[in-house]
């Protein structure tokens, strides 16, 4: 019995000094963190995926709290969580058009034919090591799916019909992941546009006209008619690649009625007015041709 | 009998070109002479489009102290200088030359005689070195000249000419070594006269015993020369294996194999280097194999350098119908050809037939963790360590398990039992941790 006893006094009293030491040291030691960076990651959506350029939610409010909003800005949570975050702070910020990431490719398999056969190990970053791809388009989209891999919100899939990965818009939060890890450089962030609307040139193949179309059917061939059309001086020519500055252009789609290998793709308009279009002209449609899946 | 002491796998030989004497390649009617046929800065053209150059003329100029000139190969009009894609498909800069006639350059020596006086000293050796373009021929195409001129911190004590020719299939340094053996070693003195050494060990493979003999039937007639047999294995012909092998020492990581106070030369190399400093010859011909066992030719060729793959394959009767996969260089090491309308290069060394058995990969399993690759790895890495972590993109992992070190030699990925491309994923994170380290030690962007 004494022995019980014993113990459990040994033990209490070791316990009560070990608790106060704690106490001493958590005292001596404390860190002492602003409370607004809690409050700040609160408001932030929690993603850590990098997307600020900070390296996860928390080091972004650090950062707000400690240096101001300045540049900063999450784009996951948008519009609307800055706002709040900057009303936590005490700040004013002003409101930034939505992004989306955009393809700028159509070398699916019916428009790009493959000219040799990749049995290595399928990245598109190992095959940019090795040599220009499985097509004669040196600029064009590999399919292996890298951007799929860095996707954490499963916007972006490759399709195997077409072999070119799609975004999926109402998904995309525009955090950039997608567009470091293309090593074409092919994905961009571009504003996501009223009524989700947007005109851009699917293709940055950048050899000569004829090179380009030899590779691929629907190739930017740098004729520069868009150019001539556009009258908002929105579409530049470099390289033989027509590039659409987004800020600039006012959707008045003359360009996609132009481009005589219809690389410039309109999204989310109604059908044009049958009446008011020339008859025979090349739409660009998005691929949704039937292509027997490759294995 | 020596070999290196880490590792090394055991391909099926496939010498089967080695009987095929050395022939001359036609001359094309056009040549597309690339700018970037070495390893380092690439050379820019110094000829106009419209100019009449000749044979062994100079056509483009080194930028840098790592780069090397490139010479004309054929006598002609220079048709157009333009973006050309190479056999990876690439874009190269390229001087396209119309053939006419085949004048040479005056002052080089086209004689046979072989010219065994050697009337430069040190420094002029390495300055004709560098003018004639020699790099090395062993695959990489390290400009020669820079070998030769080590830092003042190194003390190099021997030359080794690389004669193991470890890649199954190629025979063409084995062909060079048959045919010219005592250019060969004339080149070793050379390489000695100019680095300021006294030895020069000659290491060869205990399967050429012809070219062993041959070799040694000449170089008792030049002293410090000595042929170092070796033991069979891949990849013996690794700079860093060969110095191991033949004089024992290891190349510290990171370090240059100068180090270890030997130098390194390819076979072809040392001939180039005779060809350079007794002829007074640029190097814009080489010797390449055209081999396979779909092929029902066998074939040695000197090539001018510029002459199209399509070419030499058309002169070889066609692609061989079973043909899969052709391949320039060995089957470890060598690359795809994509692009059979690209150019042949200096560093050249063969067109090699692969059939489809041959080359297609098997489906990739899991890792049962048998080490083989560990074993394999001549640098003494852990290969399936590095797949792991590449493909989780731990850098500073990848880093401190010493990725910087493999020498993409394709040992690890020809025993895996589980045909996992260790290969292709550490190559790759070897170049991102290389660009790591480089910026690191990069300085400061100005203010």
């Amino acid at each position: 019995m004494n022995t019980i006893v014993f113990t459990i006094a040994t033990l209490a009293l070791l316990g009560l000094l070990l608790a106060i030491v704690l106490y001493i040291v958590a005292q001596k030691f404390k860190v002492e963190e602003d409370p607004k960076i809690d409050v700040v990651e609160a408001l932030l959506p929690g993603a850590n995926c990098g997307g600020c350029g900070k390296a996860g939610c928390r080091a972004f409010a650090e950062a707000a709290v400690k240096e101001g909003l300045g540049n900063l800005f999450c784009p996951v949570g948008g519009n609307t969580a800055m706002q709040n975050v900057a009303q936590a702070l005490g700040q004013t910020i002003e409101a930034k058009e939505p992004q989306v990431a955009v393809l700028r490719c159509n070398g699916s398999c019916n428009n790009r034919v493959k000219t040799n056969i990749y049995d290595g190990y399928a990245t598109c970053a190992t095959i940019t090591s090795l040599y220009h791809g499985d097509t004669d388009c040196r600029f064009g989209c590999l399919g292996r799916g890298d951007c799929e891999a860095v996707c954490k919100f499963g916007a972006i899939k490759v399709n195997p019909a077409t072999g070119l990965p799609e975004v999926d818009q109402e998904k995309c939060t525009a955090c950039g992941a997608c567009v470091k890890a293309c090593p074409k450089l092919l994905l961009e962030l571009r504003n996501k546009g009223p009524k989700s609307r947007r005109i851009f040139v699917s293709c940055r193949n950048m050899d000569k006209g004829a090179v380009a179309r030899k590779a691929c059917k629907v190739a930017c061939i740098g004729c520069g008619k868009c150019f001539k059309v556009c009258a908002f001086e929105a579409i530049t020519i470099d390289k033989n690649l027509a590039y659409i500055d987004y800020t600039k252009c006012r959707m008045c789609r003359k360009c996609v009625a132009e481009c005589p290998t219809g690389a410039i793709h309109e999204l989310n308009f109604p059908p044009r007015p049958v009446a008011a279009a020339k008859p025979a002209e090349p739409k660009p449609v998005e691929q949704k041709v039937e292509v027997p899946v490759n294995k | 009998m020596k070999t290196f002491r880490m590792g090394g796998v055991h391909p099926a030989d496939k010498k089967i070109s080695q009987n095929a004497q050395i022939e001359k390649l036609p001359i094309p009617k056009t040549v597309y002479i690339s700018m970037i046929q070495h390893l380092g800065a690439p050379a820019v053209p110094c000829v106009a489009v419209g100019d009449k150059v000749k044979v062994g003329q100079l056509i483009g100029t080194p930028t840098g102290f790592v780069s090397a000139p490139i010479h004309s190969s054929v006598s002609g009009t220079v048709k157009a200088i333009e973006m050309i894609n190479d056999l990876s498909g690439r874009q190269v800069n390229t001087v396209v030359i119309d053939t006419e006639g085949d004048e040479w350059m005056e002052g080089i020596d086209r004689s046979e005689t072989i010219e065994r006086e050697i009337k430069l000293d040190a420094k002029q050796i390495v300055e004709r070195v560098k003018e004639c373009g020699v790099v090395g021929l062993g695959g990489a195409t390290f400009p020669t000249s820079v070998k030769l001129s080590p830092p003042p911190t190194a003390k190099p004590t021997c030359v080794i000419i690389n004669a193991a020719e470890c890649e199954p299939y190629l025979t063409s340094d084995y062909r060079v070594m048959m045919e010219m053996p005592e250019q060969v070693i004339i080149g070793g003195t050379i390489l000695m006269k100019a680095l300021g050494v006294n030895k020069c060990y000659i290491g060869v493979e205990e399967n050429k015993p012809k070219a062993i003999a041959k070799l040694k039937e000449f170089c008792g007639k030049y002293s410090g020369v000595e042929v170092v047999t070796l033991k069979k294995k891949y990849p013996q012909g690794g700079e860093k294996q060969l110095i191991d092998a033949v004089i024992g020492k290891r190349v510290p990581s990171m370090g240059l194999p100068v180090d270890t106070g030997a130098v390194v030369q390819n076979v072809g190399t040392a001939f180039a280097v005779y060809e350079a400093v007794q002829k007074n010859k640029p190097l814009f011909e080489g010797v390449m194999t055209v081999t396979g066992d779909c092929s029902n030719q066998q074939r040695n060729f000197v090539h001018r350098v510029g002459t199209p793959l399509s070419f030499i394959m058309e002169f070889c009767g066609g692609v061989p119908a079973q043909a899969a996969k052709i391949i320039s260089g060995g089957p470890m090491m060598g690359k795809a050809i994509v692009n059979i309308d690209a150019p042949t290069l200096k560093g050249t060394s063969s067109i090699l037939y692969l059939t489809e058995a041959q080359t297609k990969r098997k489906e990739e399993s899991n890792c049962i963790r048998c080490g083989k690759c560990a074993d394999a790895c001549p640098m003494g890495l852990e290969p399936y360590l590095l797949n792991k972590l590449g493909r989780a993109s731990m850098m500073d992992e990848l880093e401190a398990h010493y990725v910087y070190d493999c020498i993409e030699c394709g040992c690890c990925s020809f025993t895996c039992p589980a045909y996992i491309p260790l290969l292709d994923t550490i190559r790759q994170s070897k170049a991102a941790v290389m660009k790591i380290m480089k910026s690191r030690t990069a300085p400061a962007p100005a203010k």
